[in-house]
């Protein structure tokens, strides 16, 4: 019933997963990949080359939006941005690293979920903003009761209002009816014979997003209970 | 089209090309040659890259790759200005210094919405099939406007800066970049045909809560694999969804559709390969470990998958 499907190229994914379980060079895991699966699936190397290369001249869009920012929110850390972030956060007293990063979340993915998915992201927001922000709470707070913030808390914040900004952007995005996502999901159930309502598909998306809501906002409560611990 | 797409690649080549140089100049980093090279190949693909033949292009990336690798790409000491003076200058600019950073979001919004489908005489304002992008652009460049205004700073001192963070994160730029190489290698040698074969031809579907289980958590393994969501959805819609949860189990497709869509965010956000989301942030936040930031989201995303299924279960 099925036709015969070329099962080598599946070599590309072996080397991907075990190029990083070993924490290899991640780029150089990605290159190895490229050939393995190239040669699998029958390409010759002047062949391979020219896809990769177009592929590579196609993608270019893509680091775009992390690169494009970064002249302007330089420019503002040289002259302390970061440092303002985190200096006005420490005089609002009812400010923790957990409740500050549960209200990004909330921000972040009700504005998704209106299709402004622009207003947030990690060059323009979480780094020079969101970030200095929640450890400028988290200083505070430990400063109030004499601790200080340890190095391990510090970068446990940080990787947690990253986290916050993904979670928002992707739990947000797919209930907007106009998402790039919800036009593939259209698309490949009409290639099935099936019609759907682009709109009862956002809707049907809400219950996810209020449980992603739920369970990000309460890792981000226990955040705030690690952190009162103080320095071990 | 009045502001085309290309205005930003070759603007963003332009500054590649002075990190480039800057690099080379820069006794203080240990690889400044390798390191300048990385840089001026990566700017030759932003300035040049469709005129470049195919295979050439490919050679770049190869080349690029091997310099990050074996550690070319490293850099050098930032010049930053002590914490003092930057107390004193945020004590002095105050919650001003905030305006030119959300410009950035306002604008593009703005741009984004509302100069959609604006055209003055034939010409579309903004390059349609780039909306955002191309808003972004203009965005990012009127708060470099307004950032050297409020510092009374120079446009080339912006470029320093952007230097600067393009240094500290070093390889990872490109990272994303080279993973969307490979999504679209894997695509055009059917390397997702074969995973949906192994994945529905071992495994029985015959209870519902297996079948939901299966569907959301082949969503999840199959975005791990290529690092996007948008490429597992067909291939598990087409192959569990459609055939077994819509066809034997009656289900409702916008149901169907919407809960797997979200199963595969889940494995968005514990896969190195979707490194725009996770790999790039860890280098922009000074994150030790590099994967810091999957390891802050898998217990968020493993619940989510668990309340995926039993949703997906009660409502389908």
């Amino acid at each position: 019933m099925q036709a015969a499907v070329n099962m080598w190229p599946l070599l590309g994914v072996a080397v991907i997963v075990l190029g990083f379980l070993l924490r290899l060079h991640p780029v150089l895991v990605v290159v190895a990949a490229c050939f393995t699966t190239g040669f699998a699936a029958y390409m010759p190397v002047e062949a391979l080359l020219a896809s990769l290369g177009t592929a590579f001249v196609k993608t270019r869009n893509l680091p775009m939006i992390y690169l494009l920012p970064l002249a302007a929110i330089g420019l503002l850390e040289r002259f302390g941005l970061r440092e303002h972030a985190q200096a006005a956060v420490a005089r609002v007293r009812s400010a923790t690293a957990g409740r500050l990063l549960i209200v990004y979340l909330a921000v972040r993915e009700l504005s998704a979920a209106l299709g402004l998915t622009s207003l947030g992201g990690h060059p323009n927001m979480v780094r020079p903003v969101v970030a200095p922000m929640a450890e400028g709470a988290a200083e505070a707070r430990l400063a109030a009761g004499g601790a200080a913030l340890g190095d391990e808390q510090r970068q446990r914040i940080r990787a947690m209002a990253a986290a916050t900004d993904n979670v928002g952007l992707f739990f947000g995005e797919d209930i907007f009816v106009a998402f790039g996502a919800i036009v593939l999901m259209q698309t490949v159930l009409r290639a099935e014979g099936i019609e759907v309502d682009p709109l009862h598909m956002a809707l049907w998306g809400i219950p996810t997003a209020i449980s992603a809501f739920i369970i990000h906002a309460w890792r981000l409560r226990r955040l705030d209970r690690y952190l009162a611990r103080g320095e071990a | 089209m009045i502001v085309r797409v290309e205005y930003f690649y070759w603007l963003l080549g332009i500054l590649l090309a002075l990190v480039a140089l800057m690099s080379f100049g820069d006794r203080s980093n240990p690889r400044r040659w390798s390191t300048g090279l990385f840089w001026a190949l990566y700017a030759l693909v932003y300035l040049v890259g469709e005129r470049l033949p195919p295979s050439m292009a490919g050679l770049a990336m190869i080349a690029m790759a091997l310099l990050a690798g074996f550690g070319g790409v490293r850099s050098g000491r930032p010049d930053v200005l002590p914490e003092d003076a930057r107390r004193a200058s945020a004590a002095r600019l105050g919650h001003r210094l905030f305006v030119p950073a959300l410009v950035i979001p306002a604008v593009t919004m703005a741009g984004a919405t509302l100069l959609k489908d604006v055209r003055i005489g034939e010409l579309y304002v903004l390059d349609q099939k780039y909306l955002t992008l191309v808003s972004l652009g203009c965005a990012a460049m009127i708060a470099v406007g307004v950032a050297c205004w409020l510092t009374r700073s120079t446009p080339l001192q912006a470029g320093r800066e952007a230097r600067r963070l393009v240094d500290a994160m070093s390889w990872a730029i490109v990272l994303p970049h080279m993973l969307a190489v490979l999504g679209l290698l894997f695509s055009e040698t059917g390397v997702s045909k074969a995973v949906a074969q192994v994945t529905t031809s071992y495994i029985g579907l015959d209870s519902k809560l297996v079948a939901v289980a299966v569907y959301c958590v082949g969503m999840a393994l199959f975005t791990i694999v290529m690092g996007n969501g948008f490429a597992a959805f067909p291939v598990m819609a087409g192959g569990v969804g459609v055939p077994v949860l819509v066809a034997k189990f009656g289900g409702n497709p916008s149901v169907m559709a919407a809960i797997g869509m979200f199963s595969a965010y889940c494995g968005t956000l514990m896969t190195p390969m979707a490194a725009n989301f996770n790999i790039i942030p860890a280098a922009l936040l000074d994150l030790q470990d590099r994967n810091a930031v999957i390891k802050a989201q898998v217990g968020t995303a493993l619940p989510l998958l668990g309340a995926n299924i039993i949703l997906l279960y009660f409502l389908l």
